[in-house]
């Protein structure tokens, strides 16, 4: 892929949390000690594959055999100083929050993550930015944390795990919307999280890529619910972005939701305009997984049919491997301004860096 | 009005007849007759999204002779089978065979079939119909299909897209065994009641647009399941019809699958080709409620990526709101030789209408 020359943004870098215990020096004494004491570890996922293929590529995992992507040298090596060379990289980190059930211990954690996170990475590399992450299930604690986070600029982004145990557009939720808004912060959904219930409709599926390949659901059933719920209506100025979850699912979700809504709309009548619509204003989109076809062809309509140049964010999703190295010939296929828009200007005016 | 001048030239693979609970005391043995009124369904609680509309149903449906829509035969082969040039219907009667009970649900598949056979296959020689079975037992829905081998009248075995566990799971592999050996399709019908999870990955949404749009997401997960575990090595006859599921978010599924199956092929070794492969040897899908893009060329790039020409199922919905109108759902630049055999050759192929 070519290197533009405006200022490029990789728009899903991944800070690594290597062990819950380099979070021990950002927590309170109550919780240290907790850590020290009980059974409380740290947020346990015992669903995510512990030797998972996706998870880095082998150029990203260090010789002392610590976790790629898992301090900020490696970063800088991986990301920063290497080709296309981003100005700009906005780390996405989450170590599970979601599945705390004592809120306090969740406030907490997230907490201190957003604190390693400004000491040992931001604060390190002036072309780092970060998403705030919040205890996602608890709306008014999450709140708490964006307030705390608000004043640093360095924060760009509030960060929700994709999986909920409730869609993101019932009422519950609405305070981590207007919090957002208020301080001019873009909400990013990014794949994963654990808060218990199943990822699918019909439960919980005998083999990962059966979740991996299918979280595009959770994706649509969340856009679904944020606009339906009229998020969007309430908060004109917030934009959401969805992250590592694909951009080829959108355009024909988009089909069907707005003829549903030439059929369904006085059910929401504060949604006034057709879906697609409040996508291409408030909705953006990261590029890795890129989830188009193979075929150059293909990959070109499935980019045209989303209708508008201004939803994709360009994002490398250091360290992951989503295996789409084809996907960098598929972009050679889109129009150049496209690209160009998607590697900069989009991600500029999204985060105004 | 009257469309039925010219010669049959449509299947209707989604139409639903409405069994009533008389129409089913009328079948049932009098010890599940007095279950049924003193216990009831006891449906799992948190799936009731009102629909747009009462029944779901066009407000043109209800029977002049009272009854709800869909449940007199007279009207549906007015306002559907005389109106349009239907040559045969499939009736999939939404009837909840989805309890606590597993014997109540096989009681009521029983009664359910006799049912059609009496009061709609043998008065009505156009119709056929979907057999209705205890999906969440296998051993009481292959009685079911057992019962029924060999009764040309029942095309496919009928499972609702909402079950306790994805389709591809081992506890449902008998009913796919005797629906691959009697030669029947599995239909999987949009909808039905939790098998015990909210209908979203994400958990219970607000409204009922959410409900109705999220519909692909079931069979989203019944897709990759059935393909990841296997089902069609172990059962490589077996045909999966996905009826009212939709059509357009197939292929972006199939992309970002099978690039995902080459990543992690190591944990379903038993896959030796592409999942997108499987898919296109053993699925079906009906049209309706058909997307509708903002510009007909998408339409058909959508077709050409999908590229299942063979596949495509006509289907009205009849008499649900969402209805699809067999003169006007299909885009007018879908050209005339695929029109046919979305609209008739793919279904008559399939189900073996001679």
């Amino acid at each position: 892929m070519e290197t533009p020359n405006p200022p490029l943004i990789d728009c899903d870098v991944h800070a690594v949390l290597p062990v819950f215990e380099a979070l021990l020096p950002y927590l309170p004494a109550y919780w240290r000690e907790q850590v020290e004491q009980t059974a409380f570890k740290g947020p346990v996922d015992p669903w995510y594959p512990p030797g998972l293929p996706t998870a880095a590529r082998a150029s990203t995992l260090p010789a002392d055999g610590s976790p790629a992507a898992s301090r900020v040298g490696l970063v800088q090596a991986g990301v920063l100083d290497a080709a296309p060379h981003p100005s700009f990289a906005i780390l996405n980190s989450d170590c599970a929050v979601e599945s705390l059930h004592n809120p306090d211990a969740a406030a907490t954690v997230a907490q201190a993550l957003n604190d390693w996170i400004a000491s040992e990475w931001l604060a390190k590399d002036g072309r780092l930015r970060a998403s705030i992450v919040v205890a996602s299930q608890f709306p008014e604690l999450a709140v708490r944390e964006i307030e705390r986070r608000a004043d640093d600029p360095r924060f760009v982004q509030v960060l929700l795990p994709v999986r909920s145990e409730a869609p993101y557009g019932s009422r519950n939720f609405r305070p981590v919307f207007a919090a957002a808004a208020s301080h001019g912060l873009p909400v990013a959904l990014h794949y994963g999280g654990s808060p218990g219930n199943p990822p699918t409709p019909v439960g919980w599926p005998s083999f990962h890529v059966e979740d991996y390949a299918g979280v595009t659901g959770v994706f649509q059933t969340q856009l679904i619910s944020i606009i339906a719920g009229g998020v969007f209506d309430e908060h004109p100025a917030l934009r959401l972005v969805l992250a590592e979850g694909g951009f080829a699912w959108l355009a024909s979700m988009l089909w069907r939701f707005d003829k549903n809504w030439k059929g369904l709309r006085r059910e929401i009548p504060w949604v006034k305009r057709p879906p697609s619509d409040y996508v291409r204003e408030h909705v953006r989109v990261t590029t890795a997984p890129s989830d188009a076809p193979e075929d150059p062809a293909q990959f070109a309509s499935a980019v045209a049919q989303l209708g508008s140049d201004e939803i994709l964010l360009y994002a490398s999703d250091y360290p992951h491997d989503h295996g789409d190295t084809f996907a960098a010939g598929g972009w050679d296929t889109v129009p150049a301004g496209v690209r160009r828009k998607m590697m900069s200007d989009n991600p500029r005016s999204l985060y105004r860096l | 009005m009257s469309k039925a001048t010219t010669a049959a030239t449509l299947v209707d693979c989604d139409i639903h007849n409405a069994i009533t609970p008389a129409a089913v005391a009328r079948h049932l043995p009098e010890r599940w007759r007095q279950y049924h009124a003193q216990f009831g369904r006891r449906i799992t609680p948190g799936d009731f999204y009102p629909k747009a509309t009462p029944m779901a149903s066009r407000t043109d449906s209800w029977p002049p002779g009272g009854g709800p829509p869909g449940s007199d035969l007279a009207f549906m082969r007015k306002q559907l089978l005389d109106a349009w040039p239907i040559e045969f219907g499939i009736l999939n009667t939404l009837i909840t065979i989805r309890n606590q009970y597993r014997d109540y649900d096989a009681a009521m598949a029983t009664a359910a079939n006799a049912c059609q056979i009496a009061e709609w296959l043998a008065p009505e020689p156009r119709l056929r119909a979907s057999l209705l079975v205890p999906f969440e037992d296998s051993e009481l829905a292959v009685a079911e299909i057992r019962r029924h081998a060999g009764d040309k009248r029942f095309v496919q075995v009928l499972i609702p897209s909402r079950t306790s566990e994805p389709l591809g799971r081992r506890k449902y592999w008998p009913i796919f065994a005797a629906a691959a050996e009697s030669g029947l399709p599995i239909g999987i019908h949009f909808g039905g009641w939790s098998g015990g999870h909210p209908i979203s990955g994400a958990g219970w949404p607000t409204y009922y647009i959410e409900y109705h749009t999220g519909m692909n997401q079931t069979f989203q997960a019944h897709l990759i399941s059935l393909i990841c575990e296997g089902v069609f090595e172990e059962f490589p006859k077996l045909k999966v019809v996905f009826i009212e599921g939709g059509v357009a978010w197939i292929p972006p599924v199939l992309w970002r699958l099978d690039r995902s199956w080459r990543q992690l092929k190591a944990e379903t070794p038993r896959l030796r080709q592409l999942p997108s492969e499987y898919f296109r040897e053993h699925f079906w899908l009906t049209t309706q409620p058909i997307e509708e893009p903002p510009e007909p060329g998408q339409f058909l790039e959508m077709v050409a990526h999908l590229d299942m020409d063979d596949r495509l199922l006509f289907s009205t919905d009849y008499p649900h709101w969402d209805f699809d109108s067999p003169d006007s759902a299909l885009p007018s630049v879908l050209p005339a030789g695929l029109r046919q055999k979305v609209r008739r050759d793919n279904a008559r192929a399939l189900y073996g209408f001679a």
